[in-house]
């Protein structure tokens, strides 16, 4: 029986691999999820007949074996695929760190539940195993209110911004590694319960203050740490285990949040370490510095102008931000892009990589749009065609098309790789209010000769624009 | 003592597989590829199967369907949005884009 499991295990794997690889280009994504499916599947299988569950078969039969699985799979089965379905795009990384949640919780319970069994009812745990389950109950209960705090920050429910506390990062920093004490001791001595169950409540505190100071344009990278971490909570489960599907499976999760988060940390020029315990705590001194830009006025520019402006360029390039997602302004973005194309207006989209939520968010709201992947460029692709282009539109961008991060050392931002929307011909920025960006500061962009501001809600106007079009 | 270190083995060699791989995965797959490793790392439903049906007492049968609950929500949500995500990603089709406007 167990080689059976095993080899369903491997099978299991290999398609996860493969699957992974799938992803690796548009056109071959939908094929890889089928394979990671399928293995999804075999490893459910393997399990299935794993032989502490058939053991318990051969005793109480098919009913009493399976009730619980069989009533949880369905419940659960039922409420992810009604988040799944229902959920607009434009909230799509609350979705992800509430899976992330649910992810470290699972991994917590298992973690204790293994605990209980082995040491509290059979009274024998080895330290390997201990330290197996330490980890995972470390980096789950982490994982699941870290996680439920990057969702109750991006949904509205708690307050998106930085929350700071004295001796915020000296008394996070001594927690952590108090816990950690607690995590060897438990190592070394598997049969004090006491300990282990303050072992376990402490992540579950330690989330909620690792993610309360930080604030929600950093988000992307807090979601992608997560997911990391609730990779390596379902590994240290393998580990406890001795289940190798779940320390591969786990592995790729943790290297790919890992990954992102490299990813993220770049695109904004920031360490790890300052985006965890930065909260932008500098940030108001490089405010009164740049306060002098404030003094200048900007150009407003009516809906008409606007239509105008589009109407007459040659090329358009669209720079979206985390406004478009709040003002779910991408479908008529889309529909903008219908007639200007018809128009014969080349129409293109620079997505820098931290503008939204989370990596990846333009790209998933625009081609909800219909607007082909072909037309969605990275920085590094487009940054170049700026000069060369009429228009750059920028919808809810701040930050990340601030020239500053380009020139000015002052600048809180410098340094940050951003979009050239400066160098376009002219430059239409819809904007809500003049209240500066995530980081707190004034955007020269908004200040430039060539650059005109349309105030209002971005989808409001770009409706207008595209009546006053048609 | 060995087993631990087969399963060091296997997890060094697979985050340098899984390092390798998702490093090809470009940008625009970025969202995708996160609900996806989502539901790859659900993958805890099998511990929490095992937890859930092998009745090893009330506690951890409890626990276990809990986690089983958890981690079906993560695999099955987790494919089901990667699906629909995936499935909005089109390439360039001037037909459907004439189509459009004329029924506009």
């Amino acid at each position: 029986m167990i080689s059976q499991v095993e080899t369903l295990y491997l099978i299991a794997s290999f398609l996860f691999i493969l699957g992974l690889r799938g992803l690796t280009a548009a056109h071959t994504a939908r094929r890889g999820l089928i394979f990671a499916e399928l293995g999804m599947g075999f490893a459910i299988w393997g399990t299935l007949i794993h032989p502490d569950i058939m053991a318990r078969f051969e005793i109480a039969g098919f009913f009493e074996t399976y009730k619980w699985i069989l009533l949880t799979f369905f419940i659960g089965s039922a409420i992810g695929i009604a988040i799944s379905a229902l959920i607009p795009m434009t909230r799509m990384p609350e979705r992800i760190a509430l899976s992330h949640a649910f992810g470290g919780l699972a991994a917590a319970l298992v973690g204790v539940s293994e605990y209980y069994r082995e040491q509290v009812i059979a009274g024998h745990m080895d330290h390997t195993t201990m330290g197996a389950i330490g980890f995972e109950v470390l980096f789950g209960g982490l994982t699941f209110t870290g996680s439920l705090m990057a969702f109750g920050k991006l949904s509205g429910l708690i307050p998106g911004r930085n929350i700071t506390w004295p001796l915020q990062n000296q008394s996070n920093i001594l927690m952590f590694g108090g816990t950690f004490v607690l995590l060897v001791l438990i190592t070394i001595d598997p049969s004090n319960q006491v300990l282990f169950y303050a072992m376990a409540a402490m992540p579950l505190l330690l989330g909620i203050l690792f993610v309360a100071p930080i604030g929600g344009a950093d988000m992307p990278v807090v979601i992608t740490l997560l997911n990391s971490y609730a990779g390596l909570a379902a590994s240290a489960t393998g580990f406890a285990l001795d289940n190798n599907v779940l320390i591969i499976a786990g592995a790729i999760d943790g290297a790919s949040g890992f990954i992102l988060s490299v990813v993220m940390s770049k695109a904004m020029n920031r360490s790890f370490r300052n985006v965890l315990f930065g909260a932008f705590g500098k940030v108001d001194e490089e405010d009164a510095a740049m306060a002098s830009a404030g003094g200048e006025r900007v150009q407003e520019a009516s809906v008409g102008d606007a239509a105008m402006l589009l109407s007459g360029a040659g090329s358009v390039i669209v720079c979206p931000g985390y406004g478009m997602a709040v003002a779910q302004a991408q479908h008529v973005v889309g529909e903008l892009a219908e007639i200007l194309e018809a128009n014969g207006t080349q129409v293109r989209y620079a997505i820098h990589p931290v503008a939204g939520r989370m990596p990846g968010h333009m790209n998933v709201l625009l081609a909800e749009a219909k607007i082909p992947y072909t037309a969605l460029m990275e920085l590094e692709e487009i940054n170049e065609d700026f000069k060369n282009t009429d228009v750059a539109l920028v919808v809810g961008a701040n930050d990340v098309v601030n020239p500053a991060a380009k020139h000015n050392p002052a600048s809180s931002i410098y340094g940050m790789p951003v979009l050239n929307a400066d160098l376009a011909r002219s430059c239409i920025v819809l904007k809500r209010s003049m209240r500066p960006g995530f980081a707190g500061i004034e955007n020269e962009l908004f200040f430039a000769p060539n650059t005109v501001l349309t105030f209002g809600d971005a989808k409001d106007t770009l409706t207008k624009v595209v009546e006053a079009l048609s | 003592m060995l087993e631990i270190f087969l399963g060091l083995y296997i997890f060094m060699l697979a985050a340098f597989v899984g390092y390798g791989v998702i490093k090809g995965v470009p940008a625009l797959l970025h969202t995708p590829l996160m609900a996806f490793t989502n539901a790859i790392s659900g993958i805890s439903l099998v511990g929490s199967l095992v937890a859930a049906g092998a009745h090893y007492n009330d506690v951890s049968t409890v626990l276990g369907a809990i986690a089983v609950l958890c981690a079906t929500i993560n695999v099955v949500g987790g494919f089901w949005i990667t699906d629909r995500m995936l499935r909005m990603f089109k390439k360039q089709d001037p037909k459907a884009d004439a189509a459009g406007d004329a029924a506009s």
